[in-house]
């Protein structure tokens, strides 16, 4: 199992990272990175994007003292509002930013995979904005879960792409989009969703969306004259995670991801690539996946579809190896009830994945401090899943 | 390996090159592998390349996802398909080749599962989403273990890929006919010769072509500038018919498909 990658490769995090694609993408990599880096250096691009983020997305998002879920567990709660950003996540952050960068690469196409449909709805919003015809591949099971997000992704003049694959989830979603990149990457950017996937991508988007971090680490400094002890992210690929962790990296502040336990963390049954899942590679990075003795993968389950993949980001697998990082997760009943809890407290409904790391804040009532000074991420808004709670919990 | 370059230089010796058949091992159940694949060499190919199925091979277009699954659920695993690369070496000297992607080999353990591929029989591997930069242990290993690599160059690839590419190549390239996936295709990329000439212009080992051939007159053309010509899904589609004459008809096809 020993793959002793060295660290000093460009992508790679620790031993994980890299380019494991068919060499049909070797070129469009190589562009995407070359352009990514050039942009990343350029004034006038990160002029553009952060405008783009202040006037078009609504940033910087609040960060909100959350006062009535503090009382409940016993320790001063803030939440950085990314569901209050238009589109409702904190997908758009790095759609925006990649939007821009295929206009500058002179592509004429967008296209993107999608889980709870999120980053398609993002995908398709910057491609209005941007006046970019649009593909996002989804899986059917996502396509029925998520029915309003679909209609407002055709709303925005995106054409929906329904994939069939083994589960009918965002593997399958992320496969397809891949082989459909694979034949017209000339013309098209493949916008992809999260820290996830082949290098240029980890490192992109996570600059895409450390905004988030940036941002809180500024506004707890100036609403509470410290840093916080404890920031709470959900994990599925990890972009909100990376974004809220990026600008606390050096900072005595423990970071914790929370990944989907689903029904608990039996084959088949949860997302939990780094609680569960072992060395591998997937989707064109060495992480953690969840699979079978064989190295096949197993589907991937979570209440919260946006969640629901069977590996994670390679940055965050690097976190939980070198101890920077803590890695748990919850049950698909317990995000549930967080929801459910979030709202009654605070007004809040929040996203089902966003609920993991409500409901990890609320486990950890017992071991909280009133020293404590804890952000969570509140990756996105959960209007896209009152009908999938409503079915769930009636 | 030895096999590999035998092969190649046979068929471009005695006629137009080398016609490499791929199937996906344990479609339709992985008893029926060895009789396929004795029924392609009947048939007329001079290598097979035996592909590892995998729920998401991001190579592929449907033809062999669907093999795939059909494998998979007929409970194939790796240790099953060098089980039948050892049967088909004890009943024949046809160079085999694995495809297969990278996580099966390294769920299995690099140095086991190159060292068990060698014990089979087999003569080299082909990962596909193993790109050169990524690849330097995985050729160390397999080169020590004395089974060949098998690199793949695709359209688009900068001469710095192209060089890589053969750097980390023992057995053959493999330069994929166009951009996309697998699957087979009426038309040949236009680019296709410049891009072969590119890779022999540099090359010591054979080159193939590969992705989307699916006719005699494609493998024909292939072979005016190519050492090897693979065809997979228009076999793999004969395969997916299923039935008791399976052998019979693979062979048919096979011959079919001999310029």
């Amino acid at each position: 199992m020993a793959h002793d990658a060295t660290t000093s490769r460009p992508g790679y995090f620790g031993r994980f990272g890299g380019q494991y694609v068919p060499a049909t993408l070797l070129s469009a990599l190589d562009e995407l990175e070359a352009a990514f880096l050039d942009a990343r250096d350029d004034p006038e691009f990160n002029e553009e994007y952060h405008r783009l983020l202040r006037d078009y997305v609504g940033r910087p998002s609040p960060l909100y003292p959350a006062p009535r879920l503090s009382e409940r567990v016993g320790a001063k709660v803030y939440l950085k509002r990314e569901d209050l950003n238009h589109t409702g996540a904190h997908k758009i952050n790095n759609t925006i930013g990649q939007g821009l960068l295929a206009k500058r690469m002179g592509k004429r196409r967008i296209m993107a995979e999608t889980g709870a449909g999120q980053h398609g709805v993002a995908t398709a919003t910057v491609a209005a904005l941007l006046g970019l015809p649009c593909q996002v591949y989804m899986g059917v099971e996502d396509v029925r879960r998520q029915r309003l997000n679909v209609y407002r992704m055709r709303l925005l003049g995106a054409e929906v792409i329904p994939v069939e694959g083994t589960s009918g989830t965002l593997k399958d979603a992320c496969d397809e989009a891949m082989r459909a990149w694979m034949g017209q990457y000339e013309e098209t950017l493949y916008v992809f969703g999260s820290v996830a996937g082949p290098h240029p991508y980890p490192t992109m988007v996570r600059d895409f969306q450390r905004v988030i971090g940036d941002e809180a680490r500024r506004q707890i400094l100036d609403a509470e004259g410290r840093l916080p002890t404890k920031l709470v992210a959900c994990v599925g690929g990890g972009s909100n995670a990376i974004g809220l962790f990026y600008a606390f990296l050096e900072d005595d502040v423990e970071l914790i991801g929370v990944e989907a336990a689903g029904l608990g963390l039996q084959p088949g049954q949860h997302s939990a690539s780094i609680c569960a899942g072992t060395f591998g590679v997937l989707d064109g990075a060495a992480t953690y996946v969840i699979q079978d003795e064989d190295g096949q993968v197993l589907p991937a389950h979570s209440v919260a579809a946006g969640l629901d993949y069977p590996a994670v980001g390679p940055q965050h697998a690097d976190f939980h190896d070198s101890g920077r990082g803590r890695y748990v997760a919850v049950t698909d009943e317990q995000a549930l009830e967080a929801f459910r809890t979030l709202t009654e407290l605070e007004g809040i409904i929040p996203a089902l994945e966003s609920a993991h790391a409500v409901a990890q804040v609320l486990a950890m009532a017992d071991e909280l401090t009133d020293d404590d000074l804890v952000i969570i991420n509140i990756s996105g808004r959960g209007d896209k899943d009152c009908e999938e709670v409503q079915r769930l919990t009636e | 390996m030895e096999r590999i370059h035998q092969a190649f230089e046979r068929a471009n010796a005695s006629g137009p090159g080398a016609l490499i058949i791929y199937v996906t091992a344990g479609d339709p159940s992985p008893e029926s592998t060895e009789q396929i694949v004795l029924a392609a060499e009947r048939g007329g190919a001079d290598i097979i390349e035996l592909g590892i199925p995998f729920a998401a091979p991001t190579a592929d277009g449907p033809t062999i996802q669907a093999a795939c699954k059909r494998a998979l659920d007929a409970g194939t695993t790796p240790r099953m398909v060098l089980q039948a690369a050892a049967r088909i070496r004890e009943r024949s000297e046809i160079p085999l080749v694995l495809m297969t992607c990278f996580n099966p080999i390294l769920a299995y353990g690099m140095q086991d599962f190159a060292g068990d591929a060698v014990a089979a029989g087999v003569d080299g591997v082909l990962v596909s989403d193993l790109p050169a930069r990524e690849a330097e242990e995985w050729t160390r290993i397999a080169s020590e273990a004395g089974l060949g690599t098998v690199q793949l160059v695709a359209p688009g690839n900068t001469d710095e890929h192209i060089e890589r590419a053969i750097e980390a190549t023992t057995g053959f390239v493999y330069v994929i006919s166009r951009p996309g996936v697998t699957g087979a295709r009426e038309d040949i990329y236009e680019g296709l010769q410049a891009l072969v000439e590119r890779v022999k212009q540099r090359a010591e080992v054979p080159v193939a072509v590969g992705f989307g051939l699916s006719t005699a007159r494609q493998v024909s053309e292939v072979l005016e500038i190519a050492d090897g010509a693979v065809v997979g899904s228009a076999v793999v589609n004969v395969i997916a018919q299923g039935g008791e004459d399976l052998p019979q008809r693979v062979e048919a096809k096979v011959r079919e498909l001999r310029p």
